[in-house]
């Protein structure tokens, strides 16, 4: 009685899209090489980079020398530019710092403070790139926005539904932070990559001699220094004239046992073992954090794992909502394999996912992707 | 494509004939100013006719115009110069709460020192009010500093009036003339200036030349230790061309302001009413205020600024949503703040500025291309439909 997705009725591709498109360019090569795909098939394009970010703020934060390789540094911004000269297409800066610091910095710090692990990319995707930035693609007369990300986009005739693929190249797919897209999102955008191995996108990037083909990749969250998140919400908090103060608490076992003291449930995530302070004979992890009381629960690995959870803010993707019970797999973490598994809707926008083996530190915060094969199904929050 | 260009309080094309006043300054009378030899000579006549061409522009003596990198330089030089040369004992400034950044760092800069700054207030067409700047005159004030033209609104200051009160009060007078030297008649004497600050990029001259006047008699203390340049006002070697380019500029510029301006004003007038004409909602900003001839700014509500100056832009037309410097900043324009725009019609804001070689074609094209433009941008504005279905309740 499971709804299976038939995943050999797959459409063919996209209609042919005539009209402007906006590239977003965060002057990496992935970004960068879609404006030389899309120059070389013949479309007419506009580059836009988004200035997210000032960097010169939280000056605690900025350590010895240059700011490099993270977004919406004055270089990324400047490799753009050199990028479309280098192609001679037009290219502007847009700002979205406000939009950035409401959608996507401050519900990481306030989710990071109440215990909760975000991801801060699936935000800026789903409520910056696709929202604002696309609605002034628009504005300025593009038809479409095309990103640097690693996935596919398909119409199901069928179904006349936008469906959301991974990559083919499966070490750079990057759907699992974009099961928040519409409809109407997904119908508006093109990721020329995903059909492309990165060694294909570097290597198209020196055939055109892009500045930036030998660019390393940044794998850090844009606004963090050094990826030090921890520095990055005290520093943050403390502009924002709410210093975080006295977060001390206790190290509980299950069982309410105290092992040690923590300096704040921020500083920790579930599954984490190193870091907690203190050592026992066995091995200890990050079971659960409780923000109520204060406290990080620890225990052993076996505990960690768990098969039920429920998502929520559900976005229904290649599929409505289906009535009854699905057979899918559940993807927990960016790099987690899918896992066999039933998901229920339920009302609310919300669903349960039932893995059928125990999957180890489903956390809170983070996003859970259902997928048939390739196919993004559906997304959504851990609760 | 032919490009239309209304963004020239931004920047203006070097004239022909300015640039060819300066060429040979840069291979054959290539001297330095202050050599002995016949290369310095020539060179140092290149510089003392453009500063009496400078003066010219602005009723003033040779000997009273230092030539600088430009208008942040000269009110950079014309504020921390009067203040240093000071006793101490005068610790208060006054200015504007619309200035260019140049002036408003500036005397923040100073407040970090200790001086107290006063910034007034404008009204609706950014204007200031002179009985509030006679109040704020303490008995500790050292410097009024007004610009004369806004750079996003065109809004001319009432210099004489200002001029009397500080001349009253004993207080030194410096204004920002950046926007407006070269475009309007400026004769420091009757106006009772003691500093005014010029930039030639805004004049048909190159960037990176700009000019100070300074009072003869005034107590400045200077900004740059170096030789003897410039009477030891402003040391470095004379960028030779750059000054004749600025001098052949006031010259050319003192001699058509007049015809220029009317030409300049119709079609302005011709833009700004066939906008407001075309385009629903739209209000013009600081229209009922003494203006610039070439400036107009225009609030389209619905709209992003920063969205329609991309459209217009692919279109081929070239304008601005305040001054260039604050582009890509989150803040809203200060200038259209002080007026008492909300921050979203600040973001809404369109500034025209028409030049000397803008023709009544170009405007003719801006009337199809913008209302074209920010129609496409309110359809797809979901702030615009709410403020339509608003009004119709």
């Amino acid at each position: 009685m499971f709804t299976q997705y038939q995943l050999d009725s797959l459409p063919t591709a996209a209609d042919p899209q005539p009209g402007l498109v906006a590239v977003a360019m965060s002057g990496g090569v992935d970004s960068s090489t879609v404006a030389a795909v899309l120059l070389q098939q013949g479309r007419a394009i506009v580059g836009l980079t988004m200035q997210l970010w000032n960097q010169r703020r939280l000056p605690e934060l900025q350590g010895e020398g240059p700011a490099q390789h993270r977004c919406c540094s004055l270089d990324d911004v400047y490799d753009a530019k050199r990028v479309a000269q280098h192609l001679n297409f037009p290219h502007y800066v847009v700002n979205f710092e406000e939009q950035f610091e409401q959608r996507v910095v401050r519900p990481f710090v306030r989710q990071y403070l109440s215990g909760r692990t975000p991801i801060a990319c699936t935000n800026c995707n789903t409520d910056v790139k696709f929202e604002p930035l696309l609605l002034m693609a628009r504005q300025i007369g593009a038809e479409r926005l095309a990103t640097g990300h690693y996935a596919r986009i398909r119409r199901n005739a069928q179904t006349g539904r936008y469906e959301l693929l991974r990559a083919l190249d499966d070490s750079k797919d990057q759907s699992y932070f974009l099961w928040g897209l519409t409809q109407e999102q997904l119908s508006r955008s093109e990721f020329p990559l995903g059909e492309l191995t990165k060694e294909e996108v570097r290597a198209l990037a020196r055939d055109v001699n892009l500045p930036v083909a030998e660019k390393p990749e940044s794998m850090e969250l844009c606004f963090v220094p050094n990826g030090n998140y921890v520095q990055f919400i005290h520093a943050y908090s403390r502009e924002a004239g709410k210093p975080i103060n006295d977060t001390a608490g206790d190290i509980v076992t299950e069982s309410g046992e105290v092992l040690g003291r923590h300096a704040g449930v921020h500083n920790y995530t579930i599954g984490q073992r190193k870091g907690l302070g203190f050592s026992t004979g066995k091995p200890l992890y990050v079971l659960a954090i409780d923000p109520r009381n204060n406290r990080v629960v620890v225990g052993e690995d076996d505990s960690l794992h768990s098969t039920s959870f429920e998502i929520e803010n559900v976005n229904w993707i290649s599929l409505e909502e289906p009535a009854g019970p699905l057979r899918a797999e559940g993807k927990i973490r960016h790099k987690h394999d899918p896992s066999p598994a039933t998901v229920e809707a339920l009302p609310g926008n919300r669903a349960r996912i039932i893995f059928d083996s125990p999957q180890r530190a489903i956390t809170p915060g983070q996003a859970a992707a259902i997928y048939s094969g390739d196919v993004v199904l559906a997304g959504g929050w851990i609760k | 494509m032919n490009r239309i260009y209304l963004d020239h309080n931004a920047t203006t094309p070097v004239d022909s004939a300015v640039l060819d006043a300066m060429l040979p300054f840069f291979s054959r009378d290539f001297g330095n100013a202050s050599s002995i030899h016949t290369f310095g000579q020539r060179a140092r006549s290149g510089v003392e006719t453009a500063r009496e061409q400078v003066a010219g522009l602005l009723n003033a003596r040779p000997q009273e115009i230092v030539f600088t990198s430009g208008g942040t330089e000269s009110d950079n030089h014309a504020i921390f110069g009067v203040v240093n040369a000071g006793s101490g004992a005068l610790k208060h400034l006054i200015t504007t709460s619309i200035e260019h950044e140049a002036v408003l760092n500036t005397c923040q800069a100073l407040e970090k020192q200790g001086l107290a700054v006063t910034y007034l207030p404008v009204d609706g067409n950014g204007l200031l009010n002179l009985d509030d700047l006679r109040k704020a005159i303490r008995a500790e004030t050292l410097l009024i500093t007004v610009m004369h033209a806004n750079n996003e609104l065109g809004t001319l200051q009432p210099l004489a009036e200002i001029g009397r009160i500080a001349a009253e009060a004993d207080v030194y007078f410096h204004t920002d003339a950046v926007q407006s030297a070269g475009k309007l008649a400026i004769d420091v004497e009757s106006l009772q200036l003691d500093l005014l600050s010029l930039s030639g990029h805004k004049l048909y001259a190159p960037k990176g030349i700009g000019a100070l006047f300074i009072k003869g008699g005034t107590r400045l203390r200077q900004f740059l230790y170096g030789g003897h340049h410039q009477r030891g006002f402003r040391p470095g070697t004379e960028n030779v061309a750059a000054i004749v380019g600025l001098g052949k500029a006031a010259e050319l510029a003192h001699a058509a302001r007049t015809s220029d301006a009317q030409r300049i004003s119709t079609l302005r007038d011709k833009l700004e009413h066939g906008l407001l004409s075309r385009i629903p909602d739209s209000r013009a900003n600081a229209a009922d205020a003494p203006r610039t001839p070439n400036t107009c700014n225009i609030t389209f509500p619905g709209i992003e600024g920063e969205a329609l100056i991309i459209a217009l832009d692919l279109k081929g037309l070239a304008c601005s949503t305040g001054a260039a410097c604050s582009s890509g900043a989150v803040e809203p324009s200060h200038v259209l703040t002080a007026i008492g725009l909300p921050a979203s019609e600040a973001r809404a804001s369109i500034r025209f500025s028409l030049g000397r070689h803008t023709t009544e074609a170009e405007i003719v094209a801006a009337l199809e291309i913008v209302p074209a433009a920010v129609a496409q941008l309110r359809q797809l504005s979901p702030t615009y439909r709410t403020e339509s279905a608003n009004t119709v309740k």
